[in-house]
Parts: C-alpha cells; structure tokens; sequence
C-alpha cells in the first residue's frame, strides 16, 4: 500500500517538474522564470524525494531522502532571491507587459 | 556564547547521526569529536540570542508554521502550474514594495524564503533597516503598499511574530 502512494508522490513530482520547465521555456524574462523554476521544481524535487522515502522507509536512504527535503526548501529560495537581485543589479530590465518597478525607483 | 555552542553541537551531531543511519557507535564516537570541534571553532556566532531556545510556546507555533506552509505551497504550484499551461499566459508582473514589522535576521529570512515559495511572489531584495521587501509578483493585484503588504505579507507575518521575535 505503502509503495502505491509512493509511486502516487513520485508522478506528481514528476508532473510539477515538467511544468517548471515548461514555464522556463514560456515565461518572458528572467524574473518570471524563476519564479517557475523555484515553485514548481521545490515542490516537484521534494515530492519526488518523500515518494523515495515511503518506498524505503525509515532506512539509510530514506532518512537522507528527508534530509535532502529540508535542505532543498532551505537553499531554493535564497538562490532565486541572489539570482533575482543579481540580475536585477546587473541591469536587466524587466519584460514588456510589466506593471510597476518600485525596486529600480527607489535604488536609482 | 557557550550556549550557543551548545545548540549548534547538537544540531550538527543530529544531522551527522541523521546521515550516517543507522546509528552505530563509530560513527557516534567521530560525530562527538568532529562536532565538538566544529563547534568550539565558530559556535560563537551560530545564535545570537540563545534564551529564545528555552520558549516552549515557539516551538508550539512552529509546528503550527508547517502545514501552513505547505498548504500554501501547493496552491503557489497549482497557481503557477496553471499559469504556465494556460495558452494566453495570463500573467501581469511588476516589483512591488511592502513593509514587515520584522526586526531579527532569522525572522527576516524566514519570511522572505516563505514569500518566495508562495503564490505567484519572489523576494528580490531586502532594506532591514527600514523593513522593506522588495517582491515581484507575477499578477500585481495592487500597487499601493499597504495593500499589498496586507495580501502578501501578513499571513504569515503574525506566525513569524511569535516564533521569532
């Protein structure tokens, strides 16, 4: 039973994960592809690892694949976040249909 | 200081022992004097505030903090799931501002990785001293920034409030 919704987490990873590429290939420029990048793959990788997890349960591997889970949400982030203001810093402007741009009013 | 060390021995024992399952006494043994090192060397400046540890309340809100998140988690992934298949790519970006109450540096971190990983928002930068968060949001629903501080930023603000503060 175990092993059924593991396979169950494993698809919808895998589903997310391909969303998230799609959304890098799609989206417009550099800040809202990250934005896909970020959600859909952490969530996708994540589900992945837990899937591993119920398949092994509480073994040498299983315990890592949690481990990986908390480090990944730790670390996702703050590189969207130096990549986003990296590049924000660098000069690349955002795309066409934006609405507002505080962060380039405030910083000059 | 020297409780400071004290947390971080045990969390990086707990991380050694969570990766070298299952337990044995070898790798117990290596975990104490690798941990015990790494901790005299830097465990000055792991926490600054090493009473907040003792708060039973805050690990409470915590476990309060998880499914919170990860419900929010996954309707940031349906929402953004939804926007990447949709063939019109109904999308209205724009970097707002909005101000947190947030003063420690834990907190703020927190808030700013939950921002990102959250519905349609990412955090671009940070100013600690006045408490701006710079965010771009996918969909702007509202430039002004009180509003959008209220959409973004509060719900877990007041979660954060009482974990970290």
């Amino acid at each position: 039973m175990t092993e059924i919704i593991g396979m169950v987490f494993i698809v919808i990873g895998l589903i997310f994960d391909l969303f998230g590429c799609l959304g890098l290939v799609r989206l417009p420029d550099v800040y809202n592809r990250l934005q896909a990048s970020t959600k859909c793959v952490t969530l996708g990788t994540c589900s992945i690892l837990f899937g591993l997890f119920l398949f092994k349960g509480f073994t040498a591997s299983g315990i890592k694949s949690i481990l990986g889970i908390i480090f990944i949400i730790l670390t996702a982030p703050v590189s969207a976040h130096a990549l986003a203001r990296g590049a924000h810093k660098s000069g690349v402007k955002l795309c066409k249909g934006s609405v507002c741009d505080k962060y380039a009013e405030d910083k000059g | 200081m020297k409780k400071s060390r004290i947390i971080l021995f045990i969390l990086a024992l707990l991380i050694w022992m969570f990766l070298s399952w299952p337990p044995d006494y070898q790798h117990l043994i290596i975990g104490i004097l690798v941990a015990g090192f790494v901790s005299f060397m830097t465990g000055d400046m792991f926490v600054k505030r090493a009473h907040l540890f003792k708060h039973l309340s805050r690990y409470l809100w915590f476990l309060y903090y998880i499914p919170l998140f990860i419900w929010e988690c996954m309707k940031a992934n349906i929402d953004v799931a939804y926007r990447v298949a949709h063939p019109d790519l109904p999308i209205n970006p724009g970097i707002v501002k909005v101000k947190t109450t947030l003063k420690s540096d834990t907190g703020l971190t927190f808030l700013a990785n939950s921002i990102t990983l959250t519905p349609g928002t990412m955090t671009v930068d940070i100013d600690p001293e006045h408490g701006f968060l710079y965010i771009h949001w996918i969909d702007v629903k509202d430039k002004d920034m009180q509003k959008a501080t209220q959409i973004i930023v509060q719900r877990f603000e007041r979660v954060l409030k009482r974990i970290f503060e």
